[in-house]
């Protein structure tokens, strides 16, 4: 994913859940050259994953550049001094393995599952290019016009997610998580091969990476192999952009609106408040609290909205505190035919308040919790998750926030779940989306659309 | 991310795999006395269990007037049974952090269950209760059609869901696996809720079912739960499936339907073959090599790597129990949409004239082969795939036979099964775009006609 467009964000406050305490034992090994090794042991099955994460992201970028960081994960598979533009893959696939990448405001991440007598291979590859990509510039022009085709996929064509876009937009002035991970069609247009040499002179090195090995590994073996292909790669002396700082987001003063007309079915309205993140403790309140709001269809605007008003055709509450940078609580969702996004809109706030005056009751408040703690011990059963999450943590600061995250759950209580909805949850600080839907002139006319011939 | 969906095809036929360094499953099949078909693996990497069942009922048995009743039905199992209300269900078991859930696709309704072994018992009592004693309440029937329709508004707005419709709508030719699951407006509307007791009552039936359980749970503790929740389940007559087999209209057909797009989202395909055809392993072959292998395919390498001209660009053939489809799925701007298409067809006529090189051959292969661990790493995986498996009849040695099946596949089988299967002309193209600017017409790069 290179954002977080809103049907992902469930997704990822669901891999959230799964973030939290000691499963598997974690060895941690620190190479001279700052490297940091993890190893995760899973010896369920023969596989293993192989994940490389580089602490920069879209939050790190300069905004005439936006989308930079995304689109140099791309080049990353485009070919080294060592390895032609269409090998890396092909060189993973020949071995049974899958490969990918993703980036987000706060991290680059790319990974390999395959056999775990095979992480050599993997480890060979990824040690390759962080040091010697070939960023060829007729290269770069080819795949930034992937980009933007993807940029179209997921933005441009998708009205949710283009709400989205403005809405986080419009709530960060000042903080580039304002900016989309994907960049802007101009900012692509504008981001030139030197541009994105300088970003990988930048950020690609061992002292601004990570390596996270879960699976079927032996940890000494492991420890072995990753010295064998990373230690030789130097420190960066000249990180030119590391002491550029970060600006922080001034407090809001009031509610923001934003409209957005664009062809559509149903109207969709999107609400997101200035919230703090992990290890902040407020951050545990906060994920209950959309626990509540939103965990399946027991919950407060479910069982109200959807089931008992038939208002809405879907109703969220939607919260991630693994940023770096304070970011946002999203309440939101698509009205039923029949209503509108205003109505919808009213009946979001009403439980809001209600949630503020009336705090959850036991049986929601220990659901919240049995939520959070089941899709935890669940996901220890993909060595993908048990990976990301430690990855995830170390990005925002430390893997042994992991640990912590579980006991941060269970110290919740009823009044804390209303204290951070009253002191965040308040119309000053809020920026509110609405999704216009408009229908083309010339669509209407030819409904249903279809010019058949054969 | 930097492939959405590529080697999702890969994983929606999810019967790939070798047993390069196969897990051993050690999996235990019976035929229990009511007729039910039950499959057990007991894994104890985390104490939680994982239930997959698999209901013979989907649009093959539903009359077209009424498509989307299996669907409604699916939808309707947790919304009331007769001693708990559908507040109930979804508090008593969301309370245990578990899920139950179901839903009707092609061939058949998927019934899951996924819950902590500590509260195994409960959760399995929640699932039997929805499977054997939903009551259909005319108000939730209301609610939940109201509910269907109204996301089939919302997903006009979503080009690929408008192509794929259109696409099976051409392809089918009036056979069910050309409708949606869901159904439509009309035929959602004409549902009853004696409808849903009738055909719940007819296909909701032991012999017409087969349950996956894999994860903690022993044989004994299995036992006792069947005991305890499933003897009520008595046998009863299986209904017939009254199969038509799908029919190819034999022409060329393009639709092109008109959006307010940046992309043209373009679909390209013809009929495919059934599961059980023998032909299904030179066609994994041959498709990997074609559009199924990712950034080893060949319309990969040609339409993003070399032109920049696509994020994604994918084929696969459907894994169904009837004759499937092949699909080609790209999106492009609308105005490379001309371009694209003909690079697809470019591409499909060379891999059916010419034999596939060995190295490609062995790459294909290896990867099919050697990336069997995936297709089932996790206890979720693994009660999916053991279903499927019974379902589609291919044996529980089927996991130890895979790779020889794919080993034994030749340049020249390639060849065979590319000519066989794949459309030179007669093929049918849907266009979502704005076309003002895809400049399509009805025959759109169709030099030979």
């Amino acid at each position: 994913m290179v954002q977080m467009p809103r049907r992902i964000v469930i997704l990822i406050a669901f891999f959230f859940l799964l973030a939290s305490s000691a499963w598997g034992e974690v060895k941690e090994h620190v190479f001279p050259n700052g490297l940091k090794l993890l190893i995760v042991e899973d010896h369920k099955a023969p596989l293993a994953i192989v994940q490389v994460w580089y602490r920069v992201g879209s939050r790190d970028e300069e905004a005439s550049f936006s989308g930079v960081s995304h689109l140099l994960e791309h080049m990353m598979f485009k070919g080294t001094q060592k390895y032609g533009p269409a090998d890396f893959s092909k060189l993973i696939q020949r071995n049974g393995g899958t490969d990918n990448a993703y980036t987000t405001k706060d991290s680059t991440m790319y990974y390999e599952t395959l056999s775990a007598d095979r992480i050599g291979l993997a480890l060979d590859l990824e040690s390759d290019r962080m040091r010697d990509l070939r960023l060829d510039p007729k290269e770069i022009l080819s795949e930034r016009d992937v980009v933007m085709e993807e940029r179209r996929m997921r933005y441009e064509d998708d009205p949710q997610t283009s709400l989205y876009e403005e809405v986080i937009a419009t709530a960060f002035r000042v903080h580039p998580y304002g900016r989309p991970v994907i960049g802007w069609m101009s900012t692509l247009a504008g981001i030139a091969p030197e541009v994105l040499k300088k970003h990988y002179a930048a950020f690609y090195s061992p002292d601004n990476a990570f390596i996270v090995i879960a699976g079927d590994a032996d940890p000494q073996e492991t420890v072995k192999s990753v010295e064998k292909y990373f230690a030789p790669l130097p420190k960066r002396p000249e990180r030119l952009e590391e002491a550029r700082p970060v600006p922080s987001e001034p407090p809001q003063k009031g509610e923001k609106r934003v409209y957005l007309k664009k062809e559509a079915e149903l109207p969709h309205i999107m609400a997101g408040y200035h919230v703090p993140v992990l290890p902040d403790k407020e951050g545990y309140a906060l994920e209950i609290l959309a626990g509540i709001l939103s965990g399946g269809k027991s919950s407060r605007l479910y069982s109200r909205l959807v089931y008992e008003k038939q208002l809405a055709l879907e109703a969220y509450a939607d919260y991630s505190g693994i940023h770096k940078d304070p970011f946002l609580f999203f309440v939101g969702g698509t009205p039923a035919v029949g209503h509108t996004a205003e109505e919808l809109e009213q009946a979001l706030y009403d439980e809001v308040e209600r949630i503020k005056k009336e705090p959850p009751t036991d049986f929601e408040l220990e659901k919240a919790k049995n939520q959070a703690e089941a899709a935890f011990l669940m996901g220890q059963d993909s060595i993908h998750f048990q990976a990301e999450i430690l990855g995830m943590f170390e990005i925002i600061g430390d893997w042994r926030l992991k640990e912590e995250y579980l006991k941060g759950i269970k110290e919740v209580t009823a009044d804390d779940v209303s204290r951070v909805a009253s002191k965040y949850l308040v119309p000053e600080n809020r920026t509110t989306g609405i999704l216009i839907p408009i229908k083309n002139e010339k669509t209407e006319e030819a409904k249903p659309g279809h010019h058949h011939a054969h | 991310m930097r492939i959405k969906k590529i080697l999702l095809p890969l994983i929606a036929v999810l019967l790939f795999f070798s047993p390069a360094q196969a897990l051993e499953l050690n999996v235990t099949r019976k035929v229990l006395p009511n007729g039910l078909v039950l499959l057990h693996s007991e894994r104890k990497n985390i104490p939680v269990v994982k239930v997959s069942m698999i209901v013979k009922a989907g649009p093959l048995d539903e009359p077209p007037e009424k498509a989307g009743l299996a669907n409604l039905t699916a939808e309707l199992l947790n919304e009331g049974t007769k001693t708990r209300t559908s507040e109930e269900i979804s508090s008593g078991i969301e309370f245990l952090g578990a899920s139950v859930g179901a839903s009707a696709d092609e061939d058949f309704t998927k019934l899951g269950l996924s819950v902590l072994k500590k509260d195994m018992d409960k959760g399995f009592e929640i699932f039997s209760d929805i499977l054997l004693n939903p009551v259909f309440p005319e108000r939730e029937v209301a609610r939940v059609k109201k509910n269907i329709k109204d996301a089939l508004t919302q997903q006009e707005e979503d080009p690929s869901f408008v192509a794929e419709r259109a696409f099976r709508e051409a392809l089918y030719n009036g056979h069910p696996y050309g409708r949606l699951v869901s159904g439509s407006t009309r035929t959602i509307d004409a549902i009853t809720r004696d409808d849903l007791v009738n055909f719940h009552s007819a296909y909701y039936v032991p012999g017409n079912a087969i349950l996956a359980v894999v994860g903690d749970i022993s044989e004994e503790e299995l036992g006792a739960v069947m005991d305890k929740y499933f003897k009520t389940w008595a046998a009863k007559p299986v209904p017939e499936r009254k199969i038509k087999e799908p029919e190819k209209s034999g022409k060329k057909e393009v639709v092109l339907i008109d959006r307010e797009l940046t992309q043209a989202s373009i679909l390209f395909g013809n009929l495919g073959i059934r599961r059980d055809d023998p032909d299904y392993y030179a066609v994994s072959v041959m498709n990997y090599i074609l559009g199924g292998g990712g950034f080893a395919s060949r319309l990969m390498g040609e339409i993003r790597d070399k032109m920049g001209l696509a994020y994604d660009v994918h084929s696969f053939f459907t894994t169904n129990k009837e004759k499937g489809r092949f699909q080609v799925g790209v999106q492009t701007k609308n105005e490379s949409a001309p371009k694209v298409i003909d690079i697809v067809r470019a591409e499909i006529e060379n891999i059916m004239g010419t034999p596939v090189g060995p190295d490609e051959l062995s790459d294909a292969k290896a990867y099919l082969t050697g990336s069997f661990p995936r297709r089932m790493d996790t206890m979720s995986k693994i009660a999916d795939l053991l279903s499927a498996v019974e379902f589609f009849g291919l044996g529980l040695d089927y996991i130890r036979k895979y790779p020889d099946y794919i080993n034994a596949v030749t340049a020249e089988d390639v060849l065979r099964v590319a000519k066989k299967y794949l459309p030179a002309k007669n093929y049918t193209l849907v266009v979502v775009g704005k076309q003002s600017r895809t400049g399509l017409r009805e025959d759109p790069g169709n030099k030979e006609q």
